[in-house]
């Protein structure tokens, strides 16, 4: 409370002109035009998309509910992956960041959304366009930054790189397409086998979905029922190729045939948290898996690599930044019912611009890994052990 | 004869000998006559015992009893849970494997041969071998992989490949080949227990051969390191490296040629990686020459790393000719019986070769 009419003061007195260090919260209150907590709206409900259902009788709720905190925190966490990816952008033009870069802003509803859907508890994989999940699933920014720069502070300490970074019951970052979803099918039999009432969260692109790998998962988490959601992210374009051009069939969510399915707004956050919710509860009920296919877009390209109008048209990209940003269509429902103010919205956005220049700070600041562990990390739990060189007199040594 | 005899009569925990092919048995206490089978199928069951996250998943292995029987009764002890029939989806189970793995399990993924391994090749090096190195050890793998590897009989080129080579090219496997039924039991019991991924290349001929074993390599806890190499028969005069099925016409080659008074010292790698390169170092210093054995083809295989290592290694100056490689014929296998039996070293390639070696 107190920091809301802090900042209230604040950005009047930016206004006026007035002192703002000099004003305490009861001088704040003073002010003619002053907004208490109390103003704002706790909680509202909201219309969502229906989802489009296969074989379901029933579907996820076409209300949601959202808290003025949920909000605020659903905003906090994608805005703070839009910025990082594009600071990423930026850090990957001045060559920092090297080799593969793949980016996820647009599509931030969707990590966010699933997020807020599951426990911490449980288990989620991606593929390579992982940088939005590496921080839903705890990942701080700079260890984010500091990977895709190589540096030791990085999540595998520089060895992994954009798309292998891993965190407790976050199983990356996965480089070869559509092979985390066998992954992702093995962790929910973990799953299944413990008796913990976890369950998996299963991603792939709508590139990946005609992966032989993916139908033969399909069907053994069909057969033994494994708890797994698996989420078709479908921004339309697998690399270069638009969805008509790859796929007989692109209805996503129909693919699982046997595997009911969900196809979902993935640009509206309060759509896939209420998708995920259903899903998640499908799974632990013991029914087995589900496949949501969430509707998203990318603003990049591809990658770093693909400035991602070849293939697509300005226009394209223009119109769903303007008519479907996830971000705007939060921040507009927040603001429109109450439910938080413009001057506290920018305030976190620039909470988060300095956060990200931080930890750009750290990521371009922080030493290298050192070259003495380059060999390090071959087994686990093993004694020391010797490893070749570039030539035969480089005896490298490598530790667990 | 006095020198087979002796080493025969060679005392200590070593009991790994084709007693049956030989006609000779050792008088240790409780001694057993064992198959490589059987030995496969008690440390899987002992292993599943002792730790609950083990389990074992793949074509067959559970109602059927095992495609070539390894894993006969352990579906009626262990039930569905435990040991689970997969559909024919190498890939996807693999894949499955790995990420139970990755969440805390422990599972054995069999593949009914593995030359279905390579549908599923890029889940075994991509996802298992090569991830505790991206993620810096925060994410091990603790798998085995395990099934028949190399030729067979009469299956021809597509189900006989020799698949080593492959994986021992990879950082992050650990790759092993036991010929015998100690070494069946040791090895596997300490390939569950690694908490690495473990290529475990079985031999389909070998499972009905029965060998004796020892009381202490019957112990629950007996395992063999993984790494090291065993010499199976000590000599002065040439040093035979081989690997799996193979130790054993090594064997049989030194036996003859000991009649001719050719003394060979006969290693049994029992892993391919990593690869145990003092041993056969120690053994070439003492004999100074080497001849490798391997079912696999001559091209980029393991007889091929041998020589690179023994090349660049202390052992090169007691070398008094090059190292020789018995080796598969470089071909696709046939089918025929004659065309078949010529495609694989026999015993006489290697009393051939090792003559030749010593110019004798």
């Amino acid at each position: 409370m107190k920091t809301m009419l802090a900042i209230i003061s604040n950005a009047l007195c930016r206004i006026t002109g007035k002192n703002a260090g000099a004003q305490t919260v009861s001088e704040g209150a003073r002010v003619v035009v002053s907004r208490s907590l109390s103003d704002f709206t706790p909680q509202a409900t909201f219309d969502i998309k229906r989802c489009d259902l296969h074989g379901l009788e029933a579907g996820p709720p076409v209300r949601a509910e959202l808290t003025r905190e949920q909000g605020l925190q659903y905003y906090r966490t994608m805005q703070t992956v839009r910025r990082m990816e594009l600071k990423a952008d930026q850090l990957y033009k001045q060559k920092i960041i090297r080799g593969f870069c793949h980016l996820y802003d647009g599509q931030e509803a969707c990590a966010a959304g699933i997020e807020a859907a599951i426990n911490p508890s449980d288990h989620l994989i991606t593929a390579y366009r992982a940088h939005g999940f590496t921080f839903t699933r705890g990942v701080p920014i700079k260890e984010i930054l500091a990977e895709l720069t190589g540096r030791k502070g990085g999540v595998a300490k520089g060895k992994g790189g954009s798309m292998h970074m891993y965190a407790p019951h976050f199983y990356g970052g996965n480089g070869i397409v559509g092979a985390q979803v066998p992954l992702g099918a093995g962790i929910a039999l973990a799953c299944q086998y413990q008796g913990n009432n976890q369950i998996c969260v299963t991603l792939y692109g709508d590139g990946a979905a005609n992966q032989g790998q993916i139908f033969e998962t399909f069907n053994m988490a069909a057969l033994w029922k494994l708890p797994c959601i698996f989420v078709c992210e479908n921004n339309k374009y697998g690399m270069g190729t638009s969805v008509e051009r790859a796929a007989a069939s692109t209805d996503y969510y129909k693919r699982g045939d046997f595997i009911p399915g969900l196809r979902v707004d993935g640009m509206d956050v309060l759509c896939v948290r209420e998708a995920a919710r259903f899903a998640a509860d499908h799974c632990r009920a013991g029914k087995g898996p589900i496949v949501m296919e969430l509707q998203t877009y990318r603003y990049h390209g591809h990658s770093m690599s693909d400035p991602g109008v070849s293939y697509r048209t300005r226009e394209e990209i223009q119109e769903v930044r303007s008519k479907s940003d996830p971000i705007s269509m939060l921040k507009e429902r927040l603001l429109g019912n109450n439910m938080a103010s413009a001057e506290e919205l920018k305030e976190i956005d620039i909470q988060i611009r300095k956060e990200v220049e931080d930890a750009a700070q750290y990521a371009t600041s922080d030493p290298e890994p050192p070259l003495d562990e380059l060999c390090n990390h071959v087994f686990a739990s093993s004694p020391p052990l010797e490893v070749r060189g570039t030539n035969p007199w480089a005896r490298l040594k490598s530790v667990s | 004869m006095a020198t087979s005899l002796r080493c025969f009569l060679r005392s200590g925990k070593r009991a790994g000998l084709v007693a049956a092919q030989r006609g000779f048995s050792r008088s240790s206490a409780a001694a057993v006559q064992v198959n490589v089978r059987d030995a496969l199928n008690q440390a899987m069951d002992e292993e599943l015992e002792r730790d609950e996250r083990v389990f074992l998943l793949g074509e067959e292995v559970a109602q059927y009893d095992g495609a070539y029987k390894v894993s006969r009764g352990l579906w009626k002890k262990y039930g569905d849970k435990r040991i689970i029939d997969t559909p024919i989806s190498e890939m996807g189970f693999a894949g499955i494997a790995v990420g139970a793995a990755m969440a805390g399990l422990r599972p054995i993924c069999e593949f009914m041969t593995f030359n279905f391994s390579m549908q599923a090749i890029d889940q075994v090096i991509n996802s298992a071998a090569k991830t505790y190195y991206m993620s810096a050890g925060l994410q091990p793998v603790p798998i085995v992989f395990r099934g028949p590897n190399g030729a067979s009989a009469g299956v021809a080129a597509q189900h006989s490949q020799c698949f080593a080579a492959w994986y021992a090219h990879c950082p992050g496997l650990k790759v092993v080949s036991p010929w015998n039924s100690e070494d069946a039991r040791g090895l596997l019991k300490a390939a569950i227990r690694d908490d690495n991924p473990v290529v475990f290349l079985e031999n389909e001929l070998m499972y009905g051969v029965p060998f004796e074993m020892s009381e202490e390599s019957l112990s629950k806890n007996f395992t063999i390191p993984i790494g090291k190499a065993k010499v199976e028969r000590q000599g002065a005069h040439v040093t035979l490296v081989s690997h799996s099925r193979f130790v054993g016409l090594c064997l049989d080659a030194a036996a003859v040629l000991a009649k001719e008074g050719v003394d060979c010292e006969v290693i049994n790698l029992r892993t391919i990686r990593p690869l145990d390169v003092e041993c056969i170092e120690g053994s070439v210093m003492k004999t100074n020459h080497l001849v490798t054995v391997e079912g696999g083809w001559p091209q980029f295989g393991v007889g091929a790393e041998i020589c690179a290592r023994i090349m660049e290694g202390p052992a090169f100056n007691y070398l008094d000719s090059p190292v020789t490689r018995v080796t598969g014929v470089d071909i696709p296998m046939p089918y025929a019986k004659i065309l078949e039996d010529h495609s694989l070293p026999q015993v006489k390639d290697i009393i051939f070769s090792v003559k030749k070696t010593l110019n004798v």
